[in-house]
């Protein structure tokens, strides 16, 4: 009985090594912080049990003092990481962290405090302390307080961000808004098309189903394409709505471009389902509903809806989970105001190097898809094949 | 009276599906250079600046190496083990079919950015074996639920008789299951290749400018001007899905022909 687990073996150490653990250690940097920690030890230490209404004691500062001095002896590029780190939450740290570190070195009279404060102001002050503690780790709740537009001050109460700074709950609820458009533009277009491929018969019903499994099989970005040279500015559309006397419209960069393109490309796994919930409908119980005189709309309502429900469900959360982690849609087709989640994963990921905020989107991205993922499971059962 | 107008829905929203598709194809055959009908006259001047190009030919080939490479790789890695989840049972089957079909639902940003992290201190990012091992893991999924559709057709008794006969269980499984389910295996592999073909994001994240597939050509160049080229490209990438959607249809044509008899 060991021999299919035996089988099985050499796929699941592949995943294990290319997609398990990759996505378990980014993911990992969402709820964990690295970077502060080995370059201020004792400062860290020495914040344990401050309470973080006013800047610590000197305990504290004779602590950052030691840490600077051992880390720029140690690793040079250790404190720029850990600047950039708690810059993330501080602005001001980039500069701040080795700035005081440079400075530090020289021997100095009197208290560290006294010699630290004389070298920025920044140092009196208690969100200073706080944001280097919030960075202590090793868990830690801050991306993911970010990815929510939450903060916790030093004093540890939590708070939403001003409104002005708010980004992250406006790009998820977005991404939940375009992939709602998108799954509910699917299904009003797909409703028709799938009932007549599932209940006619010969070639419209082939050619109807051709349809769907061409573009299907056509890459994304081919599709995207598609859509960029029909859309643009002197494109196809505009050149003959100018024929018209109508034009040109700005037809691209903006939200109704994405959610467009998102439906022609996520519209056939939505037939696909539908067809099968529609071709598993026994075709004489909405019959014998109208034969003992229920009104048409009545059968649909009664018979119909909640017999074929399970498979718009999963015809519904198949565009959905999809249509959430979109990215080269909207990054090709969308303006400044139309990027969902991925493209944020992509850019803190890449351009701004913070990794811990790309894993924590991340983790809201997959755990969006999970609930999905595990209502589809309910719905559809992960058994029957024609699903997908 | 419904069913007439469920007709015309449905006509034009299969039009609406196909037809942007087929609109933009005349496009590359245009001796102009703008997006638009009417066109000025026909002429292959795109196609030739793709192949003369320094950039789009490569982006061809090395599309077609990395997609048989991975389409390679996830037929033999996913096949056997298709074969042992087709016997395995319960909960065991349950996780192992979960793990397996993960990265058909994980966002493909996800899997990108977290490769790139990873790739990156073993130096696998802007390298061919980096691209291939993640095209791979986003293909295998692909053959696992063919080849276990294929094997749903297949009768496990036909093992046993092979076994008295005296075969092994790796003869048994080379010579009485592998033929029946070839062409659910072949479909499996197109399915991991045309995957590989379609996949933008990832070679945007962890591909170097050597490894450039034509999907991630198509994204640059569309992000900056679109010249006729791209829809040349386009119209290359058009040719290659629908040779593969023949092929496949094929495949399954002849799969259903073999359960049958």
């Amino acid at each position: 009985m060991n021999r299919p687990a035996l089988l099985t073996a050499p796929l699941l150490l592949f995943l294990l090594l290319t997609f398990v653990a990759p996505i378990g250690a980014f993911l990992w940097r969402g709820v964990t912080d690295g970077e502060v920690a080995p370059v201020l030890p004792r400062t860290i230490a020495a914040l344990a049990g401050w309470d973080g209404r006013v800047a610590p004691g000197e305990p504290a500062f004779a602590a950052l003092v030691a840490d600077l001095r051992e880390a720029r002896q140690r690793d040079a590029s250790a404190i720029p990481r850990a600047a950039a780190r708690l810059n993330a939450d501080r602005p001001g740290f980039r500069g701040l962290l080795p700035m005081t570190a440079r400075r530090a070195e020289a021997p100095f009279e009197g208290t560290a405090r006294d010699a630290v404060l004389a070298i920025s102001e920044e140092w009196g002050e208690a969100e200073t302390w706080g944001a280097i503690r919030r960075a202590g780790g090793p868990l830690s709740a801050f991306h993911v307080l970010t990815a929510l537009d939450l903060r916790q001050d030093a004093a540890g109460s939590l708070r939403a961000v001003p409104e002005d700074q708010a980004v992250f709950r406006l790009v998820l609820l977005r991404s939940l808004w375009i992939s709602l458009m998108v799954t509910a533009c699917c299904l009003l277009l797909g409703w028709p098309l799938a009932w007549l491929i599932a209940t006619s018969k010969g070639w419209p019903a082939t050619v109807l189903l051709a349809a769907v499994m061409l573009p299907f099989w056509i890459s994304l970005i081919v599709r995207t394409a598609a859509w960029m040279v029909l859309l643009q500015r002197e494109g196809v559309v505009n050149a003959a709505l100018g024929g018209l006397g109508i034009g040109p419209l700005p037809l691209m960069m903006n939200r109704f471009a994405v959610v467009l393109a998102m439906v022609h490309i996520l519209l056939p796994f939505m037939v696909l389902p539908l067809v099968a919930a529609f071709r598993a409908l026994d075709p004489r119980l909405p019959r014998a509903a109208a034969s003992l005189g229920a009104a048409p709309w009545r059968v649909f309502l009664r018979v119909t809806l909640p017999l074929c429900l399970p498979g718009i469900g999963a015809g519904c959360l198949l565009v959905f989970i999809q249509a959430l982690g979109f990215y080269v849609t909207p990054a090709l087709l969308g303006g400044p105001n139309d990027q969902m989640l991925a493209w944020f994963v992509g850019f803190y990921a890449t351009r701004s190097v913070n990794w811990g905020l790309a894993a924590a989107l991340s983790v809201l991205l997959l755990a969006a898809v999970g609930l999905c993922v595990a209502l589809y499971g309910k719905l559809a059962g992960f058994r029957r094949p024609g699903a997908a | 009276m419904a069913r007439g107008l469920a007709w015309v829905a449905a006509v034009l929203v299969a039009l609406f599906l196909v037809a942007p598709i087929v609109a933009i194809l005349p496009l590359s055959f245009s001796a102009g250079s703008f997006l638009f009908y009417p066109l000025p006259g026909l002429s292959l001047r795109w196609y030739q600046d793709f192949f003369g190009s320094d950039f789009w030919l490569p982006a061809l080939w090395n599309s077609l190496l990395i997609g048989s490479a991975s389409a390679g790789l996830a037929t033999l890695l996913g096949t056997p083990a298709a074969f042992g989840l087709w016997r395995m049972r319960g909960a065991a089957r349950a996780v192992a079919m979960g793990i397996v079909l993960a990265p058909m639902v994980v966002p493909v940003i996800v899997v990108a950015v977290a490769l790139l992290l990873t790739f990156g201190p073993i130096g696998l990012v802007a390298s061919y074996s980096g691209l291939i091992i993640a095209h791979t893991t986003l293909g295998v999924p692909f053959v696992v639920v063919t080849v276990l559709a294929a094997l749903e057709g297949f009768d496990p008794v036909q093992l046993r008789a092979a076994s008295a006969c005296g075969a092994g269980p790796v003869s048994a499984f080379f010579r009485v299951c592998l033929p029946q389910i070839a062409p659910g295996v072949a479909a499996g592999a197109i399915f991991a290749f045309a995957t590989s073909l379609d996949e933008v994001v990832i070679a945007l994240f962890i591909a170097g400018p050597a490894q450039r597939t034509l999907p991630r050509q198509m994204f640059a160049g569309l992000n900056d001007s679109i010249s006729l080229t791209t829809t040349a490209a386009a119209a290359m990438l058009v040719g290659l899905s629908v040779l593969l959607l023949l092929v496949v249809a094929w495949l399954q044509r002849r799969g259903r022909t073999q359960a049958g008899g």
